[in-house]
Formats: structure tokens, sequence, C-alpha cells
């Protein structure tokens, strides 16, 4: 591994001379160290066959990953952008299989920083069991962007047979959520250094993909699956409830969600349901395979917190309803922008 | 979670919640109209949507989500002077989180900084202050809002300011007071409110005194109360009880809190530095008198409305809204024209739309009876 001692981008590390050769080689192909990247083409090849072998529908996705802090608990910008799109693929049922890196990089930045980053990502797309295989890297002007940003597109394989989507809740199905809600959120605002809190939370940050495949095994009929993100486990609920033309009941009491968390939603006036997550998968299954994919779910590492947090009903049509544990009912719309601490 | 759970209890709500309906089957056969209960502040109404309290209450009784919210009741001339003052190159302009989306006439604070201005969300005011200390080559203004509850920690923070001679700190000071914003609801004419439930955190600090007015001239029996789910049960149970026996006294649900003297400390640090404003105007009320505060003149140098010379803006409400009814008790938010219609919680157009807290975004958001509506 190269020492990249106090070294910073600089302009010509993105100009296509020597110092962007020299950057790539050393970093991105030595890190990430397959095949397919280093043969130096301009694009990855694949053997069809080979893909045809695995299932019978292409999948394919791409998101920008812009977190600040880029250091967290539990994680980095690296781990995300590998995470993120092995889940987005892994949410259609898909086994995810290559990726690929295109970087934006500030004048200034610490190659050491950015060398941390790339073995993170490596880390990440191993334990995923997927390829790093084509990138790009571009070099910005001081303060034309914040320090890195980064963009992964995933291609992945559908298992035939498999047909997740938003759209196909039915009346009856169970609602299922893989462990606890909101430490991504809550690590990061605790990251950002604002809030002199006790104990600190760790990101959920983790790839989904071998847990879907677990669960599809006990039921290859999973209705609808979608990571909590941005917008949390609301806003999944919500896409669900509009996409299928039902409603949605939640038990506030079944929520899994860590004291840590629950502390700094109260002292900030957060709702949990409405914090990022970067591992929490949202699944909507048939009733009489629920418990048998609970305890699959259970019984994997990525799932050991899972829980049945609802139902999903005939009305009211595209409204999510959270129950409380005071036996009333509120809607749970939508985020309106971002989520804003309350002054009192 | 400790000191949370225990106000929380679903069994212990089960038990008040048989009390309550107790009560009200006492009440109902005098009652010619169901019985309206205001809870005056944001933060109750927040409480009252999130545990769908409503919900487990008698038909004969209907709350009215009151103007407690500092946010909601900000009028649109103040935030385009904060958007004004905000957009001077020398100026960190700091808030707290949802002050930022309040619509200005053009713009709000979050539109302002995604046109270059530096505005910045700060958890308190001594965070604004720490700016202020880091960044001794730019003016740090705090944009000071809400009721008695907020006063003091930016009291304090410009006595700690003064103390450390930092001069390039100030307020821009919308601080507004409880007890003229309630009897501006009390005055109205067309009121139809039976009792009141009031801010144990406002309580905290002025103590109980300045809400006697209430029970003693206007004859409106009153609770303060707490914000956990059980306060309020408990709060809602005293004022039927006062109802039910016919007396009007302010009582202190929240006295595990709240001493009947307030905070001496507190009432000092707010004395020294803020001084009652002859008028203030709040969003969807209109002018008050005595309802906001402004800095003594021995602070002005902390004050940002002389340093800058704020003329200060006054801008109408769009008349389609009818917060004032909402307010009054005399129309629920879902019956105003523009409500969930021209007016939602990405396009406010009255105060009660503007903050989560406010009682039209709370239904918007969370009441189950707007779905159908």
């Amino acid at each position: 591994m190269t020492d990249w001692g106090e070294q910073t981008i600089t302009l010509a590390h993105g100009a296509g001379g020597k110092a962007m050769r020299d950057l790539i080689q050393k970093l991105f192909v030595e890190g990430f160290d397959n095949e397919h990247l280093s043969t130096l083409e301009d694009q990855a090849r694949f053997d069809l066959s080979a893909l045809m072998a695995q299932g019978t529908q292409l999948a394919m996705t791409t998101d920008s990953y812009v977190v600040d802090p880029l250091f967290f608990a539990g994680g980095d910008i690296g781990k995300l952008a590998v995470t993120g799109t092995v889940n987005d693929l892994a949410m259609s049922g898909a086994i995810p299989l290559y990726l690929t890196c295109g970087m934006i990089l500030e004048e200034g930045f610490p190659i050491k920083d950015l060398a941390k980053i790339v073995a993170s990502m490596k880390a990440t797309a191993d334990a995923a069991g997927v390829k790093i295989v084509t990138g790009d890297t571009k070099v910005v002007h001081k303060g034309a962007a914040d320090k890195v940003f980064i963009n992964t597109a995933g291609l992945g394989v559908i298992p035939a047979g498999v047909n997740i989507s938003a759209a196909n809740a039915q009346v009856g199905d169970v609602v299922i959520i893989n462990g606890f809600i909101g430490d991504h959120g809550a690590a990061i605002v605790d990251a950002r250094g604002e809030l002199a809190l006790e104990s600190s939370v760790l990101s959920d940050c983790q790839p989904l993909n071998d847990l879907v495949q677990a669960m599809l095994k006990v039921c290859p009929d999973i209705h609808c699956m979608r990571d909590a993100t941005r917008g949390g486990v609301a806003t999944v609920l919500n896409e669900f409830a509009h996409s299928s033309g039902v409603g949605i009941r939640i038990e506030q009491s079944s929520l899994p969600i860590r004291e840590e968390v629950r502390g700094v939603c109260e002292l900030l006036g957060l709702d949990p349901l409405y914090l990022a997550n970067e591992g929490k998968l949202v699944a909507v299954v048939p009733k009489d395979k629920a418990a048998q994919v609970l305890e699959v779910m259970l019984a994997h590492p990525n799932g050991d917190n899972s829980a049945i947090i609802g139902e999903v009903l005939a009305a009211p049509k595209g409204k999510v309803l959270l129950k409380t544990g005071f036996g009333g009912e509120r809607l749970l719309d939508v985020l309106v922008g971002e989520q804003l601490p309350r002054i009192c | 979670m400790k000191f949370v759970d225990e106000f929380r209890d679903s069994q212990k709500a089960q038990y008040l919640k048989q009390a309550i309906h107790n009560l009200a089957q006492q009440i109902e056969p005098t009652l010619s109209r169901p019985l309206q209960l205001m809870e005056f502040c944001g933060g109750h109404t927040h409480t009252i949507f999130r545990y769908g309290i409503e919900q487990l209450l008698p038909d004969c009784i209907e709350m009215v989500h009151g103007p407690g919210c500092p946010v909601c009741v900000l009028p649109m001339g103040r935030v385009d002077d904060a958007v004004n003052l905000a957009i001077r190159p020398e100026v960190i302009f700091t808030t707290f989180g949802d002050a930022m989306r309040v619509p200005g006439s053009t713009m709000s604070l979050l539109q302002a900084r995604g046109k270059g201005a530096d505005v910045r969300m700060v958890y308190s005011p001594m965070d604004a202050l720490n700016l202020a200390r880091q960044n001794p080559e730019r003016e740090v203004i705090f944009f000071a809002l809400g009721f008695e509850t907020t006063m003091p920690s930016t009291a304090l923070t410009v006595l700690q300011a003064e103390r450390e001679g930092i001069k390039n700190f100030s307020l821009f000071c919308n601080h507004i007071t409880t007890a003229p914003t309630i009897k501006a609801v009390l005055d109205e004419p067309d009121l139809m409110l039976d009792g009141f439930l009031a801010p144990g955190h406002v309580a905290m600090v002025i103590g109980l005194q300045p809400f006697e007015f209430i029970a003693r001239d206007y004859y409106k029996p009153l609770v303060i109360t707490g914000f956990e789910p059980l306060d309020i049960l408990q709060a809602l149970w005293m004022l039927l009880k006062q109802i039910a026996e016919q007396r009007c006294a302010v009582e202190n649900q929240y006295a595990r809190v709240v001493q009947p003297t307030g905070n001496k400390a507190a009432l000092n640090a707010i004395h020294q530095v803020f001084a009652t404003r002859e008028h203030f105007e709040l969003r969807g009320l209109g002018s008050i008198d005595h309802s906001g505060v402004g800095m003594t003149a021995n602070y002005s140098g902390f004050d940002a409305e002389r340093k800058f010379a704020v003329k200060p803006l006054t801008v109408i409400d769009p008349k389609e809204c009818q917060c004032g009814a909402v307010i009054k008790g005399l129309i629920k938010p879902w019956e105003c024209q523009i409500f969930g219609k021209a007016c939602t919680p990405e396009t406010p157009m009255g105060a009660l739309m503007v903050s989560s807290e406010g009682a039209c975004a709370a239904y918007y958001n969370h009441g189950y009876r707007s779905a159908a509506a």
C-alpha cells in the first residue's frame, strides 16, 4: 500500500497526465484489485452467458453520495457509496454483481483520506460479493465541491420468478423491518459534533443483498421491499401505500428504536420514523409467510433485531396510519422538506 | 427511557381516560354544545397529535389548538426583515431550524441561503455566540424567537457577550409574551372557549401569577401542564373537574417543574436585557398590546434592529386565511376555505400551516379526520 504522507489532490490529478495515471493506478486499480479494472480499458466487459445463468432480468441503478462528515461512527462515504447501490439493487431481489465508481475530488483533499475511502469501498464490496469494475475521476477547484463526491452505479441479475414492486402490496399482508430504526441519521447528527452527546450511535450502514436472498429462499413471493434511506421508514411506507392503492397501519409499540436514537430525537424534536437508515429494509410479505420470513431474518447477522411492525389494510387508500401506544391513531405522512429541529 | 417513559405509560393513560369519561358524563347533561378547551402551546398540540389524544376523549370535548407556536405567529414582515439582514455580506445569520422554512413575502431564510446568504442553523444562542468568537471579522446575528421559555437563554447569552466584550454579536429580537397573547384571544367578542391548558415551560419561568387574570377576570378555568401525554390527560381531567364543580382557578399540574413564583434568576436576566414593546404584531392575530419585547437601551449595542437600522416591514396576511377563526374555536382547521388546497405545509399561506406545531399543519400531517375532508 502506497504511503501518501501529506500529499493532497491537485488539479494535475484530473488533467489526464502522469499525475492522474499514477493516482488511478496506485489508488484505484491497486485498491479495488480485480481483473476487470486492471485491463485499464474504458469499459468493463461481461460474459453474457454467465449473467444469464443467474437469472432472467438485469437490474441497474445509480446513486451519488455527498455525506458530511465523510467519516462517522460505523462508516464513511466509501462504505456508504457501495452499500447504497448494492442495497438499491438488492431491493428488487437482484444479486448485485458489478459497480462503477465516479469520484469528484476537491483540490487540496488529503490523498491518505482518499486511500482510506478506497480501502473502505473495497472491504464493503468484498463483503457484498461485488466488484468495482470501472470508474472515473474528476478534480475541481477548491470550493467547487465539498471534499469528495462519489457516484456509484450497479448491475445485478434478478433470479427467475422474483417480482418485487412497491405496487404489489395486498390487503392482509404483513410489514417487516430488519432492525433498529434511525441509527444512521442519529450517527450523522452526532458526527457533526454540534451536540455534546454522551453516548454515540453507530451508523447501520451494511449491505443487505445476502439477507434478501435468504428471505427469498423461504418466500420467493415477497410483494414489496425497499431500503429506508433518506426520508426514513415513514417515506417508504407511504410509497408502498400510494403505489399499491392500499392503507398501511403500523404499531408504535412494535417499532424497534434504540434508546440513544430516541434520546437524540427527543432532544431535537425529530421523529425517528423520518431519520435516514443505510442498512434497513422494509418488506411487505404475504401473511402466511410472515413467521417464516421473520425467523430467517432473525437468524441472519443483518437482521437480528427484525420485527413485524404493521399490516396492509383496504383503507384509507394511499395513507399510512400509526397506532400509538395509547390506542389512538394518526396519519404518518410524507415529510415536507428537510426534518428540522423544533424551537421548543 | 428514564424520566420520560413514566409519563407515557399506556395503562395509566387508560385509567385517566376513564376518569375523564366519568366526569364528562356528569357534565354532559348541562351542556348546550361541546366544551371547547384550548391548548395554547404548540408543544401541547404536537403531543396531542403525536399520541392521538383527541381520539381518547369523549364527544363532549373538543380541543381547540391555540396560537402558541412562536414560529407560526411570526409575521411575514418580520421574516422579510430577517431575510434582509441575512443577505448582508458581512452577516452570519443564525437561527433555530424550524424558523428557516417560514415564508416571508418573497422568500424564506432557507431560500435566502440558496441564494447565497450565510444562514446557519444553531441549537442554542450560545452556539451563535461561539460563531461570533470564531469569526471576529463578521457580524453574527441570532434570530431570537419564542415566548418566555426561550427568553432566559437569549438574555443570558447577551450578558455573556457583554462580559466578554464581544462586539460582533447581536439579536434580531422577536420574543413574545404569553399573557397578553392569551388576553387577545379572550377579548375576541365571539369567543367560544371554556377552558385553557397553559404552557408549563412558560410558567416555569414566570410562575402562576401572570395567568391569574384569566380565572379572575374572564371566569375561565386554567391548568398549567407539562408536555408528556399523561401530563395532558391529567390536566384535562383537572380542567373538567373545575368545570363540573363550577370553579375557575389557576391550577398547576406541572408542579414537578413549575414553582408558583417562577424562576427569579431567569426573570432577572430577562428584565435586564429586554423591555416590553408597546405593540407587536402576531401573524393571524394582528397587533397586540405589550405582546412582544425589544432590547433595553443598555443593550442597544447587541440589538440588530438598531445596529442595522431595520425599518419594520408590515405585510398583511392573505385575506383568504381564516387562522383567526380557527384559533378562536369558531371553525376547525379543515373547515377553512383554503385548507389543503391553496394552503399546505409545502405552500403555507396562513400562520397555522407554517410550522409542524401549528394547528392546521398538525391536522394536515397527522389528522385522521383531515384525510376524509
